[in-house]
């Protein structure tokens, strides 16, 4: 049983390590002059590392079923709440492109290949896309009322989306409809591949 | 005159911005595919050729160019070598404008693999010529994106595959992407 604890342990200590590494923070809210909240609002929908990662999650959510929807549109951005209430007090750090790009790759493959993961993997996913990203987004803001307010506009929003894309798939049956989601899945991960490629363009 | 010179006076907003960063990142990426003729036919060609094979060629053919494609650029973008780029895209819109004209149907593997191996190399070129101090992500999305499209384009045309009629007129625009796919080779031997 220990043994069995221990082999699972060192193999999720790369995971760890890559997704807890600190790399210097770029991130800041813009102002939209309608209040903090708005401000975590627009923060989400314009940063294009967040949104096709989780539109790939909850489409794919949506794709495998109403449980899976639910599950998604629950977990995910209660981690991410939580994920950035634990970033806003944490050393401030930011993703990197690599990561971000081993997301996109992930979720977008997930979706086109249609996979199929049970409940619990499902939701350890999500929370585990709402923790980490979340705790990037915390930690590019301050600790103050206007910045816990922004972090649940960020939570509300991420809400929303999951909520409007699982459930535009969840009843889709045609079955070219079925395959353009698909298709975007196939996109997203084609956009992480590229990006990862750029990434170490960078760092050679 | 009084209004000529009252005209002349009102001030235009300026728009002198480059445009930069994000916005710019997508619509550069967005722009890039559609910028090259060579490209653009051999995309569209994968679309019309899907729409003549049917399901699950319709679909497996775009699904497998943009994926492909982008371990290609990614190859491109990392400074990996890819020898005779310009005879493999052109070779592309020759073969894949064949197979349209000749309406082909070899095994849908033969066919996935024929697409994909010719992705690398449109792939390659694209990673290579990708600007610099462009978004990455965003760049990335609008590049995929527009290549999604013209393949999405190329299966709205093959509709016409369902008509009688359509169907000649579909093996005129293979015949149409050899021969542009002729003169691009001559260009790179040239």
């Amino acid at each position: 049983m220990r043994a069995s604890i221990a082999l699972r342990s060192s193999r999720m200590l790369p995971l760890a390590t890559i997704v807890l590494i600190p790399t210097p923070a770029a991130a800041h809210l813009n102002s939209t002059g309608l209040g903090p909240v708005y401000d975590g609002v627009a923060h989400f929908l314009t940063s294009p590392e967040d949104l096709p990662a989780v539109l790939a999650l909850a489409l794919w959510a949506g794709a495998r079923g109403a449980s899976y929807g639910r599950r998604a549109l629950f977990v995910l951005p209660s981690a991410w709440l939580l994920g950035s209430l634990l970033g806003m007090t944490a050393v401030p750090t930011a993703g990197g492109a690599v990561l971000s790009a081993i997301w996109l790759m992930a979720l977008g493959a997930l979706l086109a290949t249609d996979l199929a993961l049970s409940l619990r993997g499902a939701t350890a996913l999500a929370a585990l896309l709402g923790l980490q990203r979340g705790y990037l987004n915390g930690s590019g803001i301050e600790q103050s009322a206007s910045g816990i307010a922004a972090l649940f506009g960020l939570g509300g929003v991420v809400f929303v989306v999951v909520a409007i894309a699982a459930s535009s798939v969840v009843r889709l049956r045609a079955a070219w409809a079925r395959v353009a989601v698909r298709v975007i899945g196939s996109w997203i991960a084609a956009s992480g591949l590229l990006v990862l490629g750029w990434s170490l363009r960078t760092h050679a | 005159m009084r209004v000529s010179l009252i005209l002349l006076l009102v001030p235009a907003a300026a728009f002198a911005h480059v445009g930069s960063g994000e916005t710019g990142g997508f619509l550069t990426g967005l722009r890039h595919p559609i910028s090259g003729p060579d490209h653009v036919l051999a995309m569209v060609a994968v679309g019309l050729w899907g729409a003549q094979l049917g399901s699950p060629a319709i679909w497996l053919l775009p699904f497998a160019f943009p994926m492909v494609m982008a371990v290609g650029g990614m190859l491109g973008l990392m400074g990996v070598p890819l020898p005779g780029i310009e005879y493999g895209i052109a070779t592309s819109a020759i073969l894949l404008g064949a197979a349209v004209t000749f309406e082909a149907r070899p095994p849908l593997g033969v066919a996935a693999a024929l697409v994909g191996f010719f992705a690398i190399f449109h792939g390659h070129a694209h990673g290579t010529e990708l600007p610099a101090g462009q978004d990455a992500l965003l760049y990335s999305m609008g590049f995929v994106i527009a290549t999604g499209c013209l393949h999405a384009a190329g299966i709205a045309i093959g509709v016409l595959h369902q008509w009688p009629w359509g169907r000649p007129l579909l093996r005129i625009a293979g015949a149409g992407i050899v021969l542009g796919g002729v003169f691009f080779m001559w260009r790179a031997v040239a």
